[in-house]
C-alpha cells in the first residue's frame, strides 16, 4: 500500500510537470484558432446557377483567362514558360484544369471578381493606391456580372476531375506547388525534377528553378518555405487554419488565403503526410504489436517477481 | 604461474581461468541488498536499461547520420526516418529515451535526497551520481545539436554564448569552443565527436565508479537502518530468507527490478509510438537558419529549471546564479550538517526543505518554458530566489536538527 | 521443491518472453542494414545503343562498376562467326552486335585496357588477356569477362534486368551472375 502511495506521488508530480511544460506553456506561446471548416464565411454566397457552355465562352473569350493561364485538359498550353511567367507576374499562373475540384466555388467566384480580396492580400495590393494584383479582375462582359462569373465557375468545375479522382499529389500541386517546393519528393516550383543522364542538363534545370525562385522571392518578399517536413513542424491543425487565413498567424504576410474546399484540404494534408511522415502506417502497426508484447512482458515479469518473493516476505 | 588442472567441464575450464563462480557470488547471487526497499530502488536498473536503449538505437542512427551542415537534417528526416528499414523506430526510441532518462534521473536523485543516501559513507555515490548527471546533460546537449534543426542551431548559439561570461566579454573563448564565429561545420563535427565517443566513454567510466562507490557502504533502505550485512547474509544463506533483512541481487532484487522495468517499458513504448512531440519538438523539424530566430526558443524540459535561474537577473548576476545552480547539488552531503540518515519525513524542518525544493524546481521548470513576461517572470524571479535561499538555509536547518 | 521448480519455470518463461523481444529487435536491426530503396532503385541503367562506333571501346557505369561496350566491326564479326563460343558472348541489337560486359578482370578485379589495333584486352595487373568478345585468351583470369544482367528494349539496353537472352547466357555457362 505504501508503495502505491509513493507511486501516486511520483505520478502526480510527473503529470503536473508535463502539463505545465507542454499543454499549458504551448497555450501561452501560441494563440489557438478554431477552423471554420473551409466555409469562407466572409465571402458572399453564390446566388446564380452557372451555365457551363456560356462559361466556356467567357473563359476563352471576354474573361481573357487564357492570356495567362494554361488549360491542359482542353489542350491549351501556357502562353509562356514558368520562369518567364514568374519574372513577369511574380509567380507562375496556375493551370486551370482542376481548379474547379480543388478550390471552393465561392472563393473562385470572388477571385475572378476581386483577386486581392479573395486572396486576402489587399494590404499588399491596395487598389486605391494603384497597387494592382498581377491577376487582373474581371469587369464583366456586358451582362449580369454575377451570372457571368457563376457561368465561368460552372465551366471550370465541369472540366475538372471528379473528387474521387483527385489524388493528394494533384491537390497539393494545384493548391501549393507553384510557390512551395518539396525536395523530399523532388518537387520544385516548376515541376518534378526528372532524372538527367548528363550533369549539364541537371544543372541547367537547377538554374531554371533558382531563376524562378528569385522572381518569386522578389514578389513575395521572401522565398516560400520548402514544405517537406511541415506536417511534423506545424501539424495538421495549424496548417489547415493557416491556409484558411494566414493573417491570423502571420499578420502582414504575403501568403495568400489558399481557398481550397474541405475535401481538397484533407488531400493536401494527406500529401504532406505522405512526404513528411510516410512511415505513419507502419508506426501504428508496429506500435500496436509492441504494446501487446510489452504488456505480456510486464505480466510475466510480475509473475516471476511474485514467485521469487513468495519465500522472502 | 597459478596451478591449472585438467578441466572436468566447460564451467570448470572457465572457472580456473576467470573465477566465474566467485564473480557470480560477489556480483550477483551473494551481493546483498536490504529487503526494506520500495520500487524507487529500481530506478538505477531503469536507468541502466534506458542507457542501453540509447546506445543501441544510437548505433543504428550512427550508421546513416551525416555530420555535415548541408546533409545532417535530411540524413535524419529523410534517410533515417523514411528510407532506412525501421529507421523511424530507432529515431523515435532515441529521442524519447533521451528525454525520459532525465525524468528517471530526477526521480533517482530525489529518492537519494529524501532517504539521506548521500551521507554517512555514501558521499562518493552521490558525487559520482552528480558527475553522471553532468555527463548526461552534456551528452543530451551535444546530441540535440546533431539534427541541425532550428532549435539545434539556436540552442547551440545561446548556450555557447554563455561562455562569453557577461561583462567579461570572452568572445575569443566562445569562438574557440565553436571553432568558428557562429555554430557551423566545425561546431557540428566536434559536438558529434563528443556525443558519439568522448562523453559515452566518460559515462561508462563514471557508471563503473558509481557502482564501485556503492559496494562498501551498501544500498540504503527505507528506514535508513544500519544493517549488519554479514549477520543478515548468514541468516539468508542458512535458509531463513523470510527472517533475513537482506535479499540477493540475483534473483531477488533482479526480479523486482524487472517487474518495474516491465511496467516502465509500457509507459516508454506508449510515448515512442503515440506521444512523442514533447521529446521531438516541432521547431526542430525546420532546418537550421542562421538568419532567422524562431519566435520561441527554449531548452529541453530537463534544463528548464536551470535556464530559469539564469533569466530573471541582469546578465552577470544571472550567470553567477546559473553557475551556482550547476554546482550546488554537489555540495549537498557537506551542507547537510545533521548526522541523521533517515527518510526526510522523520527529519523535522528538512522534510519541508525537501518538498519546497521539489516544488520550487517544478515551478522553475514551468517558468523556464513560458515567455519571460509579466506574471511569469515575477514568479520565475521569486522561484529563483527561493532556490538560492533554500540552499543557504540548508546548513542552518540541519545544524539544529534533533538527532534521531 | 515444488516452489523452487515453479520459480525456475516462471524465470525461464519470463526469459523466453524477453527472448522473443530480443529476436524481434534483431530483425529490426537486420532490416536497418538492408540497402536503401534509393540504392536498389538506382540499380538499373539504360544504354542508348544507337550512338556507339565500331571497334571503339566506351566505358559506361552500372551499380558503381565499369561496363565495357564494344560495337563489333565487320572484320571482328568474321572472326567471331568462326568461333561459336565467341558468338554466344555477343548481344544482337538491331543489325549490330555488341560486347557488353563488366570492365573488371575476372582474376582480381582490375580494369583491363583495350587495344583497338590488336583487338585485345590486356590487364596490366597480372598480364591476363581477353579477345574482342571478352573471352579469356591468356592466364591468370579463370574465365571471360562477366556479362551483366540485361534486357533488350528496341534500340535500348536496360542493365540490371534479366531478359531472355541473358538467361540463355546464364544457362549455357557463358557468364556467372554478376
Amino acid at each position: 500500500m505504501k508503495e502505491l502511495f509513493i507511486l501516486a506521488v511520483v505520478t502526480v508530480f510527473t503529470l503536473l510537470t508535463y502539463w505545465l511544460v507542454e499543454p499549458f506553456a504551448h497555450s501561452q506561446m501560441h494563440k489557438h484558432y478554431e477552423s471554420e471548416g473551409f466555409v469562407y464565411k466572409d465571402l458572399p454566397a453564390l446566388t446564380k446557377t452557372g451555365d457551363v457552355a456560356r462559361g466556356k465562352d467567357l473563359v476563352m473569350g471576354a474573361g481573357a483567362c487564357a492570356g495567362c493561364h494554361s488549360i491542359e485538359v482542353e489542350g491549351m498550353p501556357a502562353p509562356m514558360d514558368a520562369v518567364t511567367a514568374a519574372q513577369s507576374y511574380g509567380v507562375n499562373p496556375p493551370d486551370l484544369s482542376n481548379v474547379g475540384a480543388v478550390f471552393d466555388a465561392k472563393f473562385l467566384a470572388d477571385l475572378i471578381k476581386n483577386p486581392a480580396h479573395a486572396l486576402m492580400v489587399e494590404h499588399k495590393f491596395d487598389v486605391n493606391k494603384g497597387q494592382m494584383h498581377p491577376m487582373t479582375q474581371f469587369y464583366g462582359a456586358g451582362g449580369d456580372i454575377d451570372q457571368e462569373i457563376a457561368d465561368m465557375v460552372a465551366y471550370l468545375q465541369s472540366i475538372a476531375v471528379k473528387q474521387e479522382e483527385l489524388t493528394p499529389k494533384m491537390a497539393f500541386e494545384t493548391a501549393c506547388g507553384r510557390c512551395h517546393a518539396m525536395h523530399y519528393e523532388k518537387w520544385t516550383q516548376i515541376g518534378t525534377k526528372p532524372a538527367f543522364k548528363k550533369k549539364q542538363d541537371s544543372l541547367a534545370f537547377d538554374a531554371k528553378v533558382l531563376d524562378y525562385q528569385d522572381a518569386l522571392s522578389k514578389y513575395m518578399g521572401t522565398l516560400p518555405p520548402d514544405l517537406s517536413m511541415y506536417i511534423r513542424s506545424r501539424g495538421e491543425h495549424y496548417i489547415k487554419t493557416f491556409v484558411e487565413n494566414p493573417q491570423n498567424y502571420l499578420k502582414g504576410t504575403a501568403m495568400p488565403r489558399v481557398g481550397v474546399n474541405a475535401e481538397a484540404a484533407e488531400k493536401v494534408i494527406e500529401h504532406l503526410e505522405d512526404v513528411g511522415d510516410s512511415k505513419r502506417h507502419e508506426r501504428d502497426a508496429v506500435g500496436r504489436n509492441v504494446m501487446i508484447f510489452i504488456f505480456i512482458f510486464a505480466i510475466f515479469a510480475i509473475l516471476w517477481k511474485k514467485e521469487v518473493w513468495k519465500e522472502l516476505h | 604461474m597459478a596451478h591449472f588442472t585438467k578441466a572436468t567441464s566447460l564451467h570448470d575450464w572457465l572457472n580456473q581461468r576467470l573465477a566465474v563462480d566467485t564473480l557470480r557470488r560477489v556480483l550477483a547471487t551473494e551481493y546483498w541488498i536490504p529487503k526494506n526497499i520500495n520500487f524507487l530502488w529500481a530506478m538505477g536498473m531503469v536507468l541502466a536499461i534506458t542507457f542501453g536503449i540509447l546506445l543501441i538505437s544510437g548505433i543504428f542512427l550512427l550508421m546513416y547520420y551525416q555530420p555535415n551542415v548541408d546533409l545532417a537534417f535530411d540524413s535524419v528526416n529523410y534517410t533515417i526516418m523514411q528510407e532506412v528499414g525501421y529507421g523511424w523506430l530507432w529515431r523515435h526510441v532515441h529521442g524519447v529515451a533521451a528525454s525520459v532518462v532525465f525524468l528517471i534521473i530526477y526521480i533517482h536523485m530525489f529518492t537519494g535526497i529524501y532517504y539521506g543516501s548521500y551521507k554517512k559513507g555514501r558521499e562518493m555515490i552521490w558525487l559520482s551520481g552528480m558527475l553522471l548527471f553532468v555527463a548526461f546533460s552534456a551528452e543530451a546537449f551535444s546530441g540535440y545539436m546533431l539534427p541541425w534543426g532550428q532549435m539545434s542551431y539556436w540552442a547551440g548559439m545561446v548556450i555557447t554564448n554563455l561562455f562569453a561570461g557577461g561583462s567579461l566579454h570572452a568572445d575569443g573563448l566562445v569562438e574557440w569552443i565553436r571553432g568558428d564565429y557562429v555554430p557551423a561545420q566545425a561546431f557540428l563535427n566536434r559536438f558529434f565527436m563528443l556525443h558519439v565517443l568522448l562523453i559515452p566513454l566518460a559515462i561508462l567510466g563514471l557508471i563503473g565508479l558509481h557502482f564501485g562507490a556503492l559496494r562498501i557502504p551498501h544500498v540504503n533502505n527505507q528506514d535508513g537502518e544500519e544493517l549488519d550485512f554479514e549477520a543478515e547474509a548468514a541468516k539468508y544463506k542458512s535458509g531463513d530468507k523470510k527472517g533475513s533483512k537482506v535479499i540477493a541481487f540475483v534473483n531477488d532484487f533482479m526480479s523486482k527490478d524487472m517487474m518495474v522495468v516491465g511496467i516502465y517499458l509500457i509507459f516508454f513504448f506508449y510515448l515512442v509510438f503515440y506521444h512523442y512531440d514533447f521529446a521531438m519538438d516541432p521547431v526542430n523539424f525546420d532546418p537550421a537558419d542562421g538568419l532567422k530566430t524562431p519566435a520561441h526558443i527554449y531548452p529541453e524540459w530537463y534544463f528548464l529549471w536551470s535556464y530559469e535561474i539564469l533569466r530573471p537577473f541582469s546578465t552577470d548576476v544571472g550567470l553567477i546564479a546559473f553557475a551556482f545552480a550547476q554546482v550546488i547539488f554537489f555540495a549537498l552531503p557537506f551542507l547537510d550538517r545533521s548526522p541523521n540518515a533517515v527518510p526526510a519525513s522523520r527529519r523535522g524542518l528538512f522534510k519541508y526543505w525537501f518538498w519546497a525544493m521539489l516544488i520550487d524546481m517544478i515551478i522553475l521548470t514551468a517558468m523556464g518554458k513560458v515567455p519571460p513576461e509579466g506574471l511569469f517572470s515575477t514568479i520565475g524571479l521569486y522561484a529563483a530566489l527561493t532556490f538560492i535561499g533554500l540552499w543557504i538555509a540548508l546548513p542552518f536547518i540541519t545544524k539544529f536538527e534533533k538527532k534521531v | 521443491m515444488k516452489n523452487s521448480s515453479r520459480r525456475g519455470f516462471m524465470g525461464k518463461a519470463f526469459g523466453a518472453v524477453a527472448g522473443v523481444g530480443a529476436v524481434a529487435s534483431l530483425y529490426a536491426m537486420k532490416r536497418s542494414w538492408d540497402p536503401l530503396p534509393s540504392v536498389k532503385a538506382a540499380g538499373f541503367t539504360t544504354l542508348d545503343m544507337s550512338g556507339y562506333k565500331e571497334n571503339e571501346l566506351v566505358t559506361e557505369k552500372w551499380r558503381g562498376k565499369p561496363i565495357f561496350v564494344l560495337k563489333q566491326s565487320a572484320e571482328m564479326m568474321k572472326k567471331a562467326e568462326a568461333n561459336p563460343k565467341d558468338m554466344e558472348r555477343l548481344i544482337k541489337i538491331g543489325d549490330a552486335y555488341y560486347l557488353v560486359c563488366l570492365g573488371l578482370c575476372t582474376h582480381l578485379g582490375c580494369i583491363p585496357g583495350y587495344d583497338s589495333g590488336e583487338q585485345t584486352f590486356l590487364c596490366a595487373c597480372h598480364g591476363g588477356m581477353y579477345d574482342f568478345t571478352g573471352e579469356v585468351t591468356k592466364a591468370p583470369p579463370p574465365r571471360g569477362l562477366d556479362i551483366p544482367p540485361f534486357k533488350i528494349d528496341g534500340q535500348k539496353l536496360v542493365l540490371g534486368e534479366e531478359g531472355p537472352e541473358y538467361k540463355k547466357m546464364l544457362e549455357s555457362g557463358i557468364t556467372l551472375r554478376a
